[in-house]
């Protein structure tokens, strides 16, 4: 089952309204779903989780929207790369960062590229890895 | 707060954990989740690596009956076993149980089952192992909260 973080739109002192980064995280590992919610908390992220790709299309069904989802690429009932095809399928256009710990084997790298990712990084994931993608997608 | 047991304790942590990192129990990814972790999220880095451990737990279980009967190992499914712990294991710093993984992996690619079956062995004993030591370090961070100190940062590098 999915689960969603605490967050929401975070008022400033002026009557601007700053959105929060609303990322996905989807991944079968439970230590792996934890350490990437801590990283989006921490650069002022809210997130979701999901323990496979077949999770993750049921939630953009219901009409769930993310800035960014971070994808695993081997999972049980739909992986990485079919999870991401299904997705731009289905128009999502949220930036898709695979996050593999095959990224050093060009060929799977490739394909799972071409699926329609944005980009890959390789597992672990830090903070330092992903700033330069959120940084992005604020604007900075 | 009796500053001298605090002080004690503090050095008793830092000479722990560095010497975690020297015989290649944790690497730089463990000070990733270290720095992660605040005030607000306490138990943050032992919440990751109990989940960890009790992953290690059930995958070694399901690794252990793939290889079982010597005529018929499923050898996708025991990579596929490799591959996930190589990736947590990779997540939470725990150097050993990942190298471990990468000789795994070779012998699972040359369906080496007498070499998988030691491999698992070492990943069975490597993690237990960890597991046992940053358990000592958790009550040694919990000593030092007890008695009124903070937990130190560590430079590893």
């Amino acid at each position: 089952m999915a689960t969603k973080s605490t967050g929401g739109i975070e008022k400033t002192k002026s009557t601007e309204v700053k959105k929060k980064l609303n990322v996905l995280i989807v991944d079968d590992d439970p230590s792996i779903r934890r350490l990437h919610e801590m990283i989006i908390k921490r650069i002022g992220g809210i997130s979701q989780t999901a323990k496979n790709g077949e999770e993750a299309v049921i939630l953009h069904r219901g009409g769930a929207s993310f800035d960014l989802i971070l994808m695993d690429k081997e999972m049980p009932e739909r992986d990485g790369v079919s999870t991401t095809k299904k997705l731009r399928e289905m128009k999502v256009t949220s930036m898709i960062v695979g996050v593999t710990s095959l990224a050093d084997q060009e060929e799977e790298r490739k394909a799972f590229m071409e699926a329609g990712l944005n980009h890959c990084l390789e597992k672990p994931l830090t903070m330092d890895k992903i700033l330069p993608y959120i940084n992005h997608l604020l604007g900075a | 707060m009796n500053t001298t047991v605090v002080a004690q304790l503090q050095r008793q942590f830092q000479d722990y954990i560095v010497s975690l990192y020297q015989q290649g129990f944790l690497d730089n990814q463990f000070s990733e989740l270290r720095k992660l972790q605040d005030e607000g999220t306490p138990d943050f880095v032992s919440e990751v690596v109990f989940l960890f451990f009790d992953d290690c737990s059930k995958l070694i279980n399901t690794m252990s009956t793939s290889l079982e009967q010597p005529d018929n190992v499923d050898f996708k499914q025991l990579d596929s076993g490799v591959h996930q712990l190589k990736g947590s294991s990779s997540s939470v710093g725990a150097k050993r149980v990942k190298n471990v993984c990468i000789s795994f992996k070779e012998c699972c690619d040359v369906q080496n089952r007498e070499g998988c079956l030691r491999c698992l062995q070492q990943v069975d004993y490597e993690y237990k192992m960890l597991k046992t030591k940053l358990q000592e370090l958790f009550n040694l961070e919990q000593q030092i909260l007890q008695a009124g100190g903070t937990i130190p940062q560590v430079d590893i590098s």
